[in-house]
């Protein structure tokens, strides 16, 4: 939709016409990206991560399909292909750091643009939809990372796919046939790594295909914004080109510093060495780990340690997919009429406790299990379904909002207001005083 | 209208013996085109979902004999079969006792140390080397390797322990290592599927 102030699409030239009349993709992405998509004016970099997480699934497509040239999907060569990409393939040492990264990279960005949306109440009326989305791509890279991170066929790769299958052992009765049914054998194998190739040469495209779908369902509302306040009329909005365009192109520069740091100085500091030994399907590694963006899920599951009515191997594994489904209720669960956290000074600490937590089941995820780590993980895990299910219902329920601006523009000059005064003769804020 | 037939005088004659909003031809056109369809895609869906399973030639890796003649009291060793790790371990009597002395009612999966060997057999302890939790190989097998609290088998990655009989003790893990089939094809051969 956009805005009714939106400019409408005009080909300026003759075959843009024709073009237009025909096949009217200039006008959308005119109106996506363009002119034609007016954007609150007051977005902060935290709304840049939309374009890095889209530049991210290009970058792993695009390092994908090459290394896809030159890998063997045989349990017998998959492991020496990965190392003669790396030693004779041109460049290939550059494209296979580059996806393993960019994956690394992707989740990074990922996790802030989920955090961003936490914060700013993205997932709260009218862009449920659009939050819901989000979750499933979520979930779309988990599976897709798992399935990538299995193709080298290293220790910690084999160990993996043990491992997260054996997931699927936990339920009552039928697990351990869904389990050889989804390996194609009884532990992994040539079936099992034959299939995760395919599958995860397929899931890219499906993410790229629900990418359309969020942003299409974004650009119905248009984007929020770090007030939470409406757009309420022109004044508010910018076009998105060339403003925004300038902007996140700005953020990519920084962006790809940040990521070109790593692939050039740090190529393996998010690796784990065990997955330079081949995988042996006799010797397990001292400490299965997965990757570092699963690690906070991992603590959940393994913070299950005894049974009660339920096996504790089922009850981590439940718990485990229980705390990302939840995601998928946030709208329901909070319902507080505010949606920016800078306007709930109660909600903002359960917000900043909740990211400390996550950080925390981080830290037990990748480290081996003690008996005071489990019982710091037990407390952790603890607290973020306690954040979602009793806290966050409560909080919006009796927290009283700070007042919120009158508009957009009206919290955009306020602050400019301020910096002009002379020091302590600022007019107060038009929408505080109201 | 599409759905009606009409006589010269406009009068709609319906179909079947459903009287006004009953059940028209058309009605069951639809359902017996998307029953008909329905059948196609379950037939369609089947192979592509059992293609998944495991093939002839996974399945074909049925058998394995172990010679177990150079196996010492307490030693253990590993070998593979399915692909899959299995131990098979001569027990000391001291660890047999251990063993035998638990009461059942202790146990999580409770199981007999008898129950879980051969008779006659009962120092030869033959397990799949997979951890009922999520898959991991347990250590115990080799020289000097942790066998945890209760002398058998300990998986470090989530911390189950297993007793000298394999059986669950401590951890996450809902049930006891598993007794592969197998039988004694000689004193000194196991064969294992």
């Amino acid at each position: 939709m956009s805005f009714a102030w939106a400019k409408p699409y005009e080909p300026k030239t003759e075959i843009g016409r024709w073009f237009d009349d025909r096949l009217p993709l200039p006008r959308l992405v005119y109106g996506a990206i363009g002119g034609g998509y007016p954007v609150p004016r007051n977005l902060n970099y935290f709304w840049n991560f939309g374009v890095l997480a889209g530049m991210a699934l290009a970058i792993q497509i695009v390092t994908g399909i090459v290394l896809a040239m030159h890998y063997y999907s045989y349990a017998g060569g998959a492991f020496e292909s990965v190392e003669r990409i790396m030693r004779d393939v041109n460049g290939g040492w550059f494209i296979r750091y580059a996806h393993a990264n960019g994956a690394s990279f992707f989740f990074a960005v990922i996790y802030i643009h989920i955090f961003r949306g936490l914060y700013y109440g993205s997932y709260k009326a009218p862009r449920e939809l659009v939050w819901m989305l989000g979750v499933v791509i979520y979930l779309l890279m988990m599976a897709t990372g798992f399935m990538g991170y299995v193709l080298p066929w290293g220790q910690m790769s084999y160990w993996g796919a043990q491992v997260i299958t054996g997931f699927f052992s936990a339920i009552p009765v039928v697990g351990e046939s869904i389990r050889v049914w989804l390996l194609g054998g009884y532990a992994p194998d040539q079936a099992a790594l034959s299939r995760f190739f395919s599958l995860h040469y397929l899931l890219p495209f499906v993410i790229a295909g629900v990418v359309v779908l969020h942003i299409w369902a974004l650009h119905i509302p248009g984007s929020g914004n770090p007030t939470g306040v409406d757009v309420k009329d022109e004044k508010d909005t910018l076009p998105f080109h060339p403003f925004y365009t300038a902007k996140d192109g700005f953020g990519v520069g920084v962006a790809l510093l940040v990521f070109a740091t790593v692939l050039f100085y740090l190529p393996n500091y998010f690796g784990h060495s065990d997955n330079y030994i081949e995988a042996n399907p006799l010797a397990t590694p001292a400490h299965i780990v997965p990757e570092w963006y699963f690690w906070p899920f991992y603590a959940i599951l393994k913070s299950f340690t005894f049974d009660f009515i339920l096996p504790a191997k089922l009850w981590g594994v439940l718990a485990m997919f229980s705390s990302i489904l939840l995601l998928f209720f946030l709208t329901w669960i909070d319902r507080s009429p505010v949606r920016s956290t800078s306007y709930r000074p109660v909600y903002k600490r359960f917000f900043w406790l909740l990211v400390v937590d996550v950080l925390v089941l981080g830290w037990i995820g990748g480290s081996a299990p003690t008996t005071a780590r489990i019982i710091i993980g037990q407390i952790a895990a603890a607290y973020y379904f306690a954040h979602f299910l009793i806290i966050l219902p409560l909080v919006s329920k009796f927290e009283k909002p700070l007042p919120l601006p009158t508009s957009i523009t009206a919290s955009v000059l306020h602050g400019e207001e301020e910096e002009s005064a002379p020091y302590g003769l600022a007019k107060s804020a038009p929408a505080a005083a109201e | 209208m599409a759905t009606l037939e009409h006589e010269a005088n406009g009068e709609p004659i319906i179909d079947g013996d459903g009287g006004e909003g009953g059940v028209r031809r058309r009605d069951f056109i639809n359902v017996a085109a998307l029953s008909f369809a329905g059948v196609g895609a379950v037939a369609v869906a089947l192979p592509l979902i059992s293609q998944m399973s495991p093939s002839a030639d996974v399945l074909a890796q049925a058998s394995v004999d172990v010679d177990i003649s150079k196996i010492l009291p307490g030693q253990a060793i590993k070998t593979s079969w399915r692909k899959q790790p299995i131990f098979v371990r001569n027990l000391q009597p001291k660890e047999i006792a251990e063993a035998n002395a638990v009461p059942l009612s202790e146990l999580r999966d409770p199981e007999t140390l008898a129950q879980r060997t051969k008779p006659g057999h009962t120092n030869w302890l033959i397990t799949l080397g997979v951890c009922t939790h999520l898959g991991c190989i347990p250590l115990g097998t080799g020289e000097g390797e942790n066998r945890g609290e209760f002398g058998g088998y300990f998986c470090p990655c989530h911390g189950s322990q297993y007793d000298t009989a394999a059986r669950i003790r401590k951890g996450p893990a809902p049930k006891n290592l598993v007794v592969p089939p197998y039988e004694f094809s000689s004193p000194t051969v196991v064969k294992i599927g």
